[in-house]
């Protein structure tokens, strides 16, 4: 593109750095703060002191939140919850989405499927109903009740049978030709040549599971056995810090607050999505494209 | 092709060798097949509530049934047109408000010429779309409270403090404010996407006609992802009664429920925490049908007008 030299224009462009420059730090200044106030001490946090510095630094409260069982165990769920979930997601998805990415013809019974999917896509019965449905069988306060229901996404499964679709059928005809099953051609065509939109799913089922929470709170009573982000949001949003700063010695009770406590609990829980955020980013245009279809 | 009048046993050999070679297809489809069924067809016996005096003793076979009896309560309830008209305003406010600032924040990084600036911005404003209403939640109640960061400015400009979650005036914007700041990054990348894919040649030949950059803007920028703006608009019609159920349910208090309170927060207290099925179920029904059909309007307009189809 030839540059525009003239004068409105450059102010226009020194103008678009200025605002662009605001926007990104309106949304990093919050965490920062945040920050701040996790690293502070007592009087800092409660006080309204701290901007975006911690003042009398003191790493009180993570010592405070990391020092509480029922912080380990939540976190320990959240991780069982992603092991389980994101495999049995990502299998079934896989699964279902290779022989509905056959032709009718091939695949009798395809279009039957196909409209059942959709159906399930685009119907939506209500968090009663399906609160009931797994009350009835039987997954309540248990680990499958937040792993099981959500394996199954239409919307998923949409997105890997359209990128099996892509894949050229010539590769599979000649496959076939020579012998191989359907269990020979997903695993050996299908699923290497769709590694960037497993990957992509993986990632984004990783997060949802990360971040999922009220499930956890109206599916799982026992609070040793709820998520992280469940157990959190009765930290950060119930303003109840007693699970975690009973177990805390007397003599650090100058050096935290409820705030700074919520405040620690916060951005260590989203350590692990940092962690995952330049991995993601990798994918953000190939998810985005496959996000843009979701009603 | 099998012909018409094929003999039993040759068509028993076809049949065999189809399934011979087909049946690993059916087998792989099983597990995801009885899944679907039981989340998204199996509910449907629950829906049966809607038109019950349900009780929890007898369950679903044994309640009485009463026709539509919770319905016609439920149009009598001040309280669900209220629901419903918050859901409208705040989930239309939303909608409309994130795709203008996201075409706006899609166009002028698409001015920005340095890499590193462009790609440090879209760091930072895609981050929040992956942190969840918990966390956001947190950030907000602390930010926005009274002691907070929000309200040591308002003190130092000399006003008086916002208390922004617990007024009726302040709790919608507030909304509006934050979801923007949650997704309009995230919101931006598709556009971003369509404007990489306008044709260069176009900018050159508006270049040596002699028009301004802003002159370009107008006639080959914004023309080059009208398609994309207006397809965003037409899918997102069937979100109209989402007004953000995670949200709202983390930020909301009951001094807000007049402004704040909306379907899907109303059918959670209704249902899992009184205990009142019935309601609950009647409300979600009401919700899922207008939902329905506001989907498949969005579906069909898009078809008929983008060529899109989601497969």
């Amino acid at each position: 593109m030839i540059e525009d030299r003239s004068w409105s224009w450059r102010v226009l462009k020194i103008v678009n750095y200025i605002v662009l420059s605001l926007i990104g730090l309106i949304c990093i200044l919050p965490l920062i703060h945040f920050l701040a106030v996790s690293f502070s001490d007592r009087a800092a946090s409660v006080g309204g002191l701290v901007t975006l510095w911690p003042i009398r630094f003191t790493t009180a409260s993570y010592a405070v939140v990391l020092e509480a069982p029922l912080f380990y165990r939540s976190l320990f769920i959240s991780a069982q919850r992603i092991i389980f979930g994101v495999s049995l997601q990502m299998a079934i998805t896989i699964l279902t989405a290779y022989p509905l990415s056959k032709t009718a013809r091939r695949f009798k019974g395809r279009n039957l499927f196909m409209w059942l999917l959709l159906i399930g896509l685009f119907t939506d019965w209500g968090i009663i109903p399906w609160w009931l449905v797994i009350r009835n069988l039987g997954l309540m306060n248990k680990i499958w009740a937040l792993v099981i229901p959500p394996a199954m996404s239409p919307y998923n499964v949409i997105l890997m049978m359209n990128f099996f679709r892509e894949i050229p059928e010539e590769l599979d005809d000649a496959a076939r030709i020579d012998g191989a099953s359907h269990w020979r051609r997903l695993f050996n065509i299908y699923i290497p040549l769709s590694l960037p939109a497993i990957a992509t799913l993986t990632l984004f089922s990783v997060v949802f599971h990360w971040n999922s929470w009220f499930d956890g709170m109206v599916l799982i009573y026992d609070v040793t056995k709820l998520p992280l982000q469940t157990f959190l949001r009765s930290v950060v949003i119930g303003l109840d810090t007693s699970n975690l700063s009973m177990q805390a010695g007397s003599s650090q009770f100058l050096l935290y607050s409820d705030r700074s406590i919520r405040a620690a609990s916060i951005f260590l829980s989203i350590v692990p999505v940092l962690i995952l955020y330049p991995l993601l980013q990798g994918y953000f245009v190939t998810g985005i494209k496959l996000g843009s279809v979701k009603g | 092709m099998v012909a018409k009048n094929a003999s039993l046993p040759s068509r028993l050999r076809k049949f065999s060798t189809y399934m011979a070679r087909t049946l690993p297809l059916y087998i792989m489809i099983l597990p995801g097949l009885v899944l679907l069924i039981l989340f998204s067809y199996f509910p449907i016996y629950g829906v049966a509530l809607a038109f019950q005096k349900f009780n929890p003793g007898l369950g679903v076979s044994k309640s009485p049934w009463v026709g539509l009896d919770n319905f016609r309560y439920l149009f009598t309830l001040p309280d669900f047109w209220r629901i419903t008209r918050n859901t409208l305003i705040i989930a239309v406010s939303k909608t409309i408000s994130l795709q203008i600032c996201a075409v706006l924040l899609a166009l002028m990084l698409n001015e920005i010429r340095s890499r590193l600036f462009k790609r440090s911005i879209q760091t930072i404003v895609y981050l929040p779309h992956f942190l969840s209403w918990v966390i956001l939640g947190g950030l907000m109640l602390d930010l926005l409270g009274s002691t907070g960061m929000v309200n040591q400015m308002i003190r130092q400009l000399g006003e008086k403090p916002i208390i922004f979650l617990g007024s009726n005036d302040w709790f919608r914007p507030v909304l509006v404010v934050t979801y923007l700041w949650q997704e309009v990054g995230w919101s931006a990348i598709i556009y971003l996407a369509a404007l990489t894919g306008i044709d260069p040649v176009l900018y050159e030949a508006a270049n040596i006609d002699g028009a301004s950059h802003l002159k370009q803007i107008q006639h080959v920028t914004l023309p080059g992802i009208r398609s994309t703006v207006l397809l965003v608009a037409i899918l997102s019609l069937g979100s109209m009664l989402d007004a953000g159920f995670d949200q709202v349910l983390n930020l909301y208090n009951p001094v807000v429920y007049p402004t704040g309170d909306i379907l899907d927060t109303y059918i959670y207290r209704a249902g899992l925490v009184s205990a009142q099925f019935s309601l609950a179920t009647a409300v979600g029904l009401f919700r899922s049908i207008v939902r329905l059909i506001l989907v498949a309007i969005g579906y069909w307009l898009a078809d008929r007008y983008s060529d899109y189809r989601i497969f």
